[in-house]
């Protein structure tokens, strides 16, 4: 990466640092505790909702897979029937399969698409349909991330908050003031918001070009934000119309990070604590610098064979952002678990879509999505304060809570359903010639796009290595099974988690409790997140981007 | 209320969760998107967000500034009084923006299907792609086409080679890979193997993929951009190395002073935006516009 490439990448994490201090703050303030404004109330009683009467463990879980459950359902419907729904651009329904994928992808907040926006989606479906997941799923890993704090703070009781609260409260007081401030200043710099549709217009040369009009102002900020990462057009944020130029697209990348970064704000303010918060975001730069780093090597190497014809990694990559914009981008979308692309990051070099698919890998926690990064990031924690604890022979404790028998069980659990199903679905597909037909390029680069495409699906990031064919049957129903173990079944064990600590009375500090913080446990965190990650991966990383590398 | 606290806890929280639905599907599925259209109407947003149409008098007025478009004739050769843009993977013919793309091809793309017949079209490899868009280039504006792990007729130079352990031993047989026979491969021998050209429909897997990268400079005459397709096959921007190489050509071709369209392009180029972020462009859209009104050709040179 040339020096301006670091400056960038310099500048975009100062934005994000100076930004996550009032956005963690003031989410803080307002998610947790306080009162109900009056538009909230009627919100409330519209839908039925007792505002004040709080949750159990198994009450809010219920909450959150209902209220997913209702979305997948309202998702495929309007999917399905977008030919009779105004604003569908002559646009058709989707087949079912396809449409279970989408409706899936969407709320569990992964966004992977197996088809191309503007030869697929209408208006209404984008706006009422995505967009609204967008927010939604976006503000349920928060709500889960607030149920796990809670638990954390919490003494002896099983309330956790309600899940309603939580929900409208994300969506209207931290999600749109950002989405309305974002996308204002994106249209400013470029990005259409029109409700036109295709039209056709004459060219410099004297031809014909058909234009896509749409509300994308309106989406991509949510889009961004949010963790979801679907692109309202094929090319996502590599399209004109959606990132418009240089200052865009850094301003898209800060857009990535800064909710997801705030989240540890957020965290360190409700426990009080901000050395705490100031900790997390330590593991968090550590492991997003290593990534940032080994992705730039990679792909200023010039290693592979195109790459040394062409003399650059340029292949898919936009000229106004050039490879180091594209690979800032391409590492915050992974770490992020955001999943947009301003590249093609199947034509990124071998080493360097291997340091994406690694981000991913890392569970998302670098610094991962919205609340699911903080989730994510306290898991680890967790893990190191018992293997630290072990180290000391003490009962290994938490912010003063025991991580006991019962705690670590959910703990290992939620720890092992990512990389098992990585593995395994990945596994499934090479396996099956259906699964393997869809690899775009051959040998270990297809691999690569297929572990890509399911450690992308599993992890709810949505980003891919596009040469891979996901709109199959096969492909469709898969990648259903996957986003829908990788997103829900780790909250299942998180909250379960987070109702054993909030019963918990806390223990007293004494001279040989661990504390979690300072330079000892950062390394010890990281280290940990890091080692657990490659001992799963490291096969797999090995016969697909590795050995193409190689090569 | 009432009837909710009546009904068991899990059904009573699905249908608080379809009203919920409902609600933000309203609020922020519609009243905002809506919301947003209304106010990005106001006048410093409005041009944005139509779509940053080119304006002017006359043709093209409607056309996005944002979008890059095609310079080329009917059957796909470059128009030479305009500046050329990247090559597009948008649509068959490039520039399309109803089908926005890339090749999505990695770097370890280098063997071509080779033709056996009418129902089984040659598909290129990314390599033999940049190579003959590289001689194409350079064809164009009277430069070097060559680069490394090129042939010289614009193929990418691939060996598949067959030794005696498999991946080690001697050499025992050579084939160019992506040169369909009668062709004359561009090594006459390799390790003391006289090197064949490929026979198409013929199973070379178990040949060790071999791209050799010949005496082209390292620094090759034809820039990276103009080799390389855009993420999207919608950029309009060309880097100034690449429009400095076209600036002698259409002068050329429009009868004009090198130094009026080197100061046209100057004009057209952005720099790093606050000094630091993204790379320098030029706007081939724009420039190709200027050109048009301020230099008109006359008799028609355009299709």
């Amino acid at each position: 990466m040339s020096l301006y490439g670091w400056m960038q990448a310099l500048a975009v994490i100062a934005v994000v640092v100076a930004l996550h201090v009032p956005l963690g703050d003031w989410m803080a303030r307002a998610l947790d505790g306080g009162g109900h404004g009056r538009a909230e109330r009627v919100l409330y009683r519209f839908c039925g909702v007792d505002p004040d009467r709080e949750q159990d463990w198994k009450h809010y879980l219920t909450a959150v897979l209902a209220f997913s459950a209702m979305s997948i359902a309202a998702l495929f419907a309007l999917l399905t029937c977008q030919q009779w729904l105004p604003w569908s651009l002559g646009h058709g329904g989707m087949s079912w399969r396809l449409a279970l994928d989408t409706a899936v992808s969407f709320t569990t907040n992964t966004s992977w698409q197996n088809y191309a926006g503007e030869a697929t989606t209408g208006h209404l479906v984008v706006m009422a349909g995505l967009g609204v997941q967008a927010f939604a799923s976006a503000a349920v890993g928060l709500c889960v991330a607030l149920a796990l704090v809670r638990g954390l703070v919490r003494r002896g009781t099983d309330d956790l908050g309600n899940f309603w609260v939580d929900l409208v409260r994300t969506c209207f007081r931290v999600l749109l003031p950002i989405a309305v401030i974002g996308g204002l200043v994106l249209i400013g710099l470029g990005v259409e918001q029109n409700l036109t549709g295709a039209h056709t217009v004459q060219t410099v040369a004297g031809g014909t070009q058909t234009l896509i009009g749409g509300p994308v102002g309106s989406w991509e900020p949510v889009k961004l934000f949010s963790g979801d990462g679907g692109g309202f057009f094929n090319a996502n944020s590599a399209h004109p119309f959606e990132n418009p130029n240089a200052l865009s697209n850094a301003i898209e990348i800060v857009l990535m990070l800064v909710v997801p970064v705030a989240c540890v704000r957020m965290f360190g303010r409700m426990i009080g604590s901000l050395k705490q918060s100031w900790t997390l975001l330590a593991i968090v730069g550590i492991l997003f610098g290593l990534l940032l780093v080994g992705a730039s090597l990679a792909q200023g190497a010039h290693t592979g064979t195109v790459a040394q014809a062409v003399g650059g990694q340029t292949e898919g990559t936009e000229q106004r952002f050039g490879v180091s914009g594209s690979t800032l981008f391409g590492v915050s979308a992974t770490g992020s678990a955001d999943g947009a692309a301003d590249a093609s990051y199947d034509s990124f070099s071998s080493l360097g879509s291997g340091v994406l698919m690694a981000a991913m890998m890392l569970g998302e926690i670098a610094p991962g999505g919205v609340g699911s990064g903080l989730y994510g990031l306290l898991i680890a924690v967790l893990i190191a304060v018992f293997i630290g604890g072990l180290m000391v022979g003490r009962t290994p404790e938490y912010l003063r809570k025991r991580i006991g028998f019962g705690e670590m069980r959910q703990v290992v659990l939620y720890a092992l359903v990512g990389p098992t199903a990585v593995l395994f679905f990945s596994a499934l597909a090479v396996a099956l010639p259906e699964g393997r037909s869809s690899m775009g390029n051959s040998g270990p680069h297809g691999l690569s796009e297929l572990i890509y495409a399911y450690t992308s699906n599993v992890n709810s990031n949505g980003s891919a290595m596009a040469g891979f064919n996901g709109a199959t049957n096969f492909h469709n129903l898969l990648m259903c099974a996957a986003m829908l173990v990788g997103r829900y079944l780790p909250m299942v064990f998180l909250l379960a988690l987070s109702g054993r600590l909030a019963r918990q009375r806390p223990g007293v500090v004494t001279a040989g409790t661990l504390r979690a913080q300072g330079i000892n446990f950062i390394a010890l965190a990281t280290g940990a997140a890091l080692i657990l990650a490659l001992l799963n991966f490291l096969p797999a990383l090995s016969l697909g981007p590795i050995a193409e590398g190689l090569q | 209320m009432n009837t909710l606290s009546r009904l068991p806890s899990w059904v009573a929280q699905h249908l608080v969760a379809a009203r919920v639905v409902l609600a933000l599907t309203l609020l922020l599925g519609l009243a905002y998107p809506l919301g947003m259209t209304a106010v990005a109407q106001v006048p410093g947003l409005r041009h944005a967000a139509q779509g940053s149409a080119l304006g002017g008098p006359g043709k093209a007025a409607d056309a996005s500034s944002l979008i890059g478009q095609s310079f080329s004739d009917a059957k796909g050769d470059p128009l030479p009084q305009y500046f050329q843009p990247r090559p597009s993977d948008a649509g068959a013919a490039g520039y399309d923006p109803t089908s926005s793309g890339a090749s999505n091809l990695g770097s370890e793309s280098v063997v071509d299907h080779l033709s056996t017949g009418k129902n089984d079209p040659a598909v290129s490899s990314l390599l033999s792609t940049v190579c003959a868009r590289s001689l194409a280039v350079g064809r164009l504006e009277h430069v070097s086409g060559a680069r490394a792990f090129c042939t010289p007729d614009g193929v990418g130079a691939v060996l598949g080679v067959y030794r005696a352990d498999g991946l080690t031993g001697t050499v025992q047989r050579a084939v160019s890979l992506n040169q369909a026979c009668p062709e004359k491969p561009f090594l006459t021998t390799y390790q003391g193997v006289t090197v064949e050209c490929a026979k198409p429909g013929e199973d070379y897997s178990g040949a060790l993929v071999t791209p050799i990268r010949g005496d082209a400079p390292a620094d090759p005459a034809v820039p990276a951009d103009a080799v390389t397709a855009s993420a999207s096959g919608l950029d309009p921007d060309i880097s100034p190395a690449y429009a400095h190489l076209q600036a002698a050509r259409v002068a050329r071709v429009r009868h004009l002073e090198l130094a009026t369209v080197l100061q046209l392009i100057s004009t057209y180029t952005t720099g790093r935006t606050l000094g630091l972020l993204g790379e320098p462009v030029v706007d081939v859209v724009e420039l190709n516009l200027a050109l048009d009104r301020s230099y008109p050709l006359n008799g028609g040179a355009s299709r």
